[in-house]
């Protein structure tokens, strides 16, 4: 039996959706603010804004990350930039223009009205960003600086150097800072949640565990809102930082949340290619790279192993430029990615094993000169030097496709709400806005616009009717949430078997990569599906993890989240398989048009898929959420 | 290639650590400091010893998580970088390498490699911020800034609040840290309003943790990741003195 979800999308045209929806909404008085306990896990952007703006509207706080401190978030990694309708360079742009490229770049899979409610709200985003002291990029005139990114045609991206979003999460740090200072925030590093507890029908806490001191924590609340970040170190090699997990999205769906798309995984186009197999992570080369770097292979196989500069320009293939005259070398994501792998297949790959394409600037440092280039992209090819050995100006960089970014995430309706009233999913953790591929400079953009300014305007609308009703800790949930925590850890550390966690969750990986990564199949996914539940099976008999409980014990905290992604590697898969088109990230070899590209299957698929746990060793209930398009017009995505 | 780790085991902030000695063999050029403690960390766990403790996270150099000393230079000797940036290729093959914590008194030891940073947290809560509301920011570009003040105040703000600076101080004086924070948010007009009240409260609660002071050794500089310029320290003195006078002018 499917079920069919309402994601309360308010009425009215398109553009006047949030407006009115606003000015609905139910409120909660300044006075009455402090009487409510908000819960907020994670601290990147999405996390961060969102506690630090609840807690300048004077509600109290309790904000968690596994992190020593909330600056070192994920989301300060991310390079690139932030997208913004704000048409300063006078070249077309415009929130409708916005909210049409991120709907297009995530190839009709995501809800036309968030999308529309983001590109609207962009622009504050930056008026927001740039009052907190975000050291943008200017123009000699003082204004600021805009750059290009995959997807669009126009400059649209904000960008501080290679840095933005190190500067961007870095401003909502302080802003968080200034609320813990104040007291209105109540701040808990190192501190994991294990479990979301549910008391009638609704999200009122989650348990924890200090990492430092392993000491088990109940936390009652009126709402838990989580910002835990995507879920792509389920392929262990990933550009994630190697703390990010799954762990709390999943166990929000084991109490009931619902999981939406998880089969929606971004491989990225520009990441430095896999040196060896004691590799612990692999980094991204920001996209914006390719506004000034040209891609190629040798046309022909025998010229792989030559010096790139031995190559004439007659021998190389610039692919993307071949295949798509009108965005060259900045195609989408994952059409890049895919093209990548399929000259790699065909053989032309460079580097070490052959997985690897040239992205090469020696035009732009011809046209530009070195300086310019520099000042671009500096640390860029600082990072690349340092990692390769090789220096970018004088040979071109080698590159390809990592996972990077996952869409899927738990399924909330417009409010940012989940099935679970009370629960809030906000940034990369819920599965929203990208449909089924995320543009460039949009993550960033989402984080923020979930934190700083949905948010904010959709919790007091449920807190309103939550008066009084925030339960005691000692009540029996959260004694038989504890409990279930409890029972995990001993289980992890009783198994003492011969194999390290790390091991399982590199096998996990490979094997997600091979089967349900860039390009999947019903054959490979069925594969996958039979052997996930094997490897599990084989850690809960095999894993070793040495240490206590009682003090700080990374293996301990690695087995919890690798025993997670070998449960949510299945949901995955079983996604993938169901969805049997071709959409975005969602690659399924079935469906392609004669030269390659994905074919979506508008008549059958045109839905949010989300799945609810029916538990361990059931298969998941599926739930559909029709995706209607009243503005955009459905069309076959085209980057010629 | 091979090395002898001669690494600091420590069990908590209670007890007492000591170095000690491992060996691992076969180690790729290509691998990182860290995916070379996580091959030692293999082997401890197949002959049942308990795995070395080190914090680390982005692994790519910019969330500041990790914080080693590698043959008693801060993040080890490529410098700029964090120790996630550093790959055996800049050691000699049969090595011995020392690896110890970042040692400051401010930086409690949690285990083994793993230190305590909270106190820059502190630091940052005193003051080191723009008040700026959700909501309630004007145009973006009704401030323009020029291009050279936003360029210098990008260079202060790139710091990853790793902690380098004090572990490399022989005063483990924590001011490059400061110092970045404080010039960052003044030289920009968005922090003019709080400048002098940022600068006094951030100094306070810095010298209040046990940081100690800066006698222009210049050793955080060379040490810094994010190559943060000792000159803001400079800045940070000047805003200091700055903020003094006015106060005591009763501005």
């Amino acid at each position: 039996m499917i079920g069919t979800l309402d994601a309360k999308i308010p009425p009215g045209p398109l553009a006047q959706k949030w407006r009115s929806h606003r000015d609905h909404m139910r409120l909660v008085n300044p006075n009455n603010r402090r009487k409510f306990d908000v819960i907020v896990v994670g601290s990147g952007l999405a996390g961060g804004s969102a506690a630090a703006t609840l807690g300048e509207l004077g509600y109290r706080v309790k904000c968690f990350c596994f992190q020593d401190s909330p600056r070192r978030a994920h989301s300060i990694a991310a390079q690139g930039g932030i997208n913004a309708a704000k048409n300063y360079q006078n070249d077309g742009d415009s929130v409708y223009r916005l909210f049409h490229d991120t709907i297009k770049g995530g190839d009709f899979r995501s809800r036309e009205a968030n999308v529309y409610r983001l590109a609207e709200i962009s622009n504050i985003i930056i008026d927001q960003c740039v009052a907190q002291g975000v050291p943008f990029a200017r123009e000699y005139s003082g204004l600021l600086a805009n750059r290009s990114f995959g997807g669009s045609q126009v400059s649209r991206t904000f960008y501080a150097r290679g840095q933005t979003g190190q500067q961007l999460l870095l401003g909502c740090y302080q802003a968080l800072c200034r609320q813990i200072a104040a007291g209105t925030v109540e701040m808990f590093p190192q501190t994991e949640m294990l479990d979301l507890v549910i008391v009638d029908g609704q999200a009122k806490g989650i348990i924890t565990r200090s990492l430092r001191s392993g000491k088990i924590d109940r936390h009652a609340a009126d709402a838990v809102v989580l910002a835990t970040g995507g879920y792509g170190n389920v392929f262990y090699l990933s550009t994630n930082a190697r703390g990010c997990n799954v762990t709390a999205t999943y166990r929000a769906y084991k109490r009931g949340a619902l999981f939406a798309n998880p089969a929606f995984t971004q491989i990225h186009p520009t990441c430095i290619p896999v040196s060896g197999d004691y590799q612990s992570k692999l980094t991204l080369m920001s996209e914006s790279l390719r506004n000034d770097g040209r891609v190629w292979v040798p046309k022909r196989k025998e010229d792989r192993d030559k010096p790139p500069g031995e190559i004439p320009e007659a021998d190389r293939d610039y692919y993307l430029e071949r295949k798509y005259p009108s965005y060259g070398n900045l195609a989408p994501r994952d059409i890049s990615s895919r093209a990548a792998k399929e000259v790699c297949d065909e053989g032309r790959g460079v580097g070490p094993g052959g997985r690897g394409v040239y992205l090469d600037f020696a035009d732009a440092i011809k046209r530009l000169g070195e300086d310019v280039i520099r000042e671009r992209y500096g640390n860029l090819f600082e990072v690349y030097e340092k990692i390769t050995g090789e220096n970018a100006y004088k040979v071109p960089m080698r590159i390809y496709p990592a996972v990077h970014y996952t869409m899927g995430g738990l399924w909330v309706d417009y409010d940012l709400m989940s099935n679970l009233p009370g629960l809030f999913v906000i940034g990369e953790a819920n599965f929203s806005d990208h449909g089924a591929n995320r543009l460039g400079a949009s993550a960033l953009m989402q984080g923020l616009a979930d934190g700083y300014f949905v948010l904010p305007n959709t919790l007091p609308n449920y807190l309103a009717s939550q008066m009084g009703k925030r339960p005691p800790p000692d009540s029996a949930e959260f004694g038989e949430a504890e409990g279930c925590v409890c029972a995990r850890i001993e289980k992890l550390l009783s198994v003492n078997g011969t194999r390290s966690v790390d091991s399982f969750h590199r096998e996990l990986g490979l094997l997600l990569w091979d089967k349900c990564g860039m390009s999947r199949n019903e054959k490979g996914l069925r594969e996958a599906l039979q052997k996930i539940p094997e490897l599990r099976e084989q850690f809960w008999r095999d894993v070793r993890v040495l240490g206590s409980d009682q003090d700080y014990n990374q293996a301990l905290e690695r087995a919890g989240r690798v025993a997670d992604f070998l449960e949510f590697a299945e949901l995955m898969c079983i996604d993938a398989l169901e969805r049997d088109e071709s959409a975005g990230g969602h690659f399924r070899e079935e469906h392609q048009t004669p030269d390659g590209e994905a074919l979506r299957d508008d008549e059958r698929h045109a839905a949010v898929y989300a799945w609810e746990f029916q538990g361990d060793g059931q298969d998941p209930k599926l739930h559909r959420e029709p995706l209607q398009f009243e503005t955009v017009h459905l069309a076959q995505r085209s980057y010629k | 290639m091979n090395f002898r780790l001669r690494i600091w085991r420590q069990l908590n902030l209670k007890s007492s650590g000591k170095l000690v000695d491992y060996d691992v063999e076969n180690i790729s050029p290509h691998t990182s400091f860290l995916e070379m403690l996580d091959v030692l960390n293999e082997k401890l766990l197949g002959r049942g010893d308990e795995p070395v403790a080190f914090d680390s996270d982005c692994r790519e150099g910019i969330c500041g998580t990790c914080s080693l000393t590698v043959n008693g230079e801060a993040h080890g000797p490529d410098h700029p970088g964090a120790v996630c940036e550093l790959y055996m290729r800049r050691f000699r093959d049969g090595a011995t390498i020392t690896v110890e914590p970042f040692r400051v008194g401010a930086f409690p030891i949690v285990k083994d490699l793993v230190i305590d940073r909270s106190a820059l947290d502190r630091i940052v809560q005193a003051g080191g911020f723009i008040s700026a509301r959700a909501g309630s920011a004007p145009e973006a570009n009704s401030i323009p800034i020029p291009k050279h003040d936003s360029d210098l105040a990008m260079e202060a703000a790139a710091c990853i609040g790793c902690g380098a600076c004090a572990a490399a101080c022989p005063n483990r004086s924590a001011m490059l840290f400061t110092a970045a924070k404080v010039s960052h948010l003044s030289l920009l007009p968005q922090g003019h309003p709080e400048r002098d009240r940022r600068v006094l409260k951030m100094v306070q609660v810095m010298d209040a943790a046990g940081f100690g002071n800066c006698t222009n050794t210049y050793e955080c500089e060379a040490v810094c990741p994010a190559e943060i310029s000792a000159s803001f320290i400079s800045k940070l003195n000047r805003e200091y003195a700055r903020a003094q006078f006015r106060r005591r002018l009763g501005e």
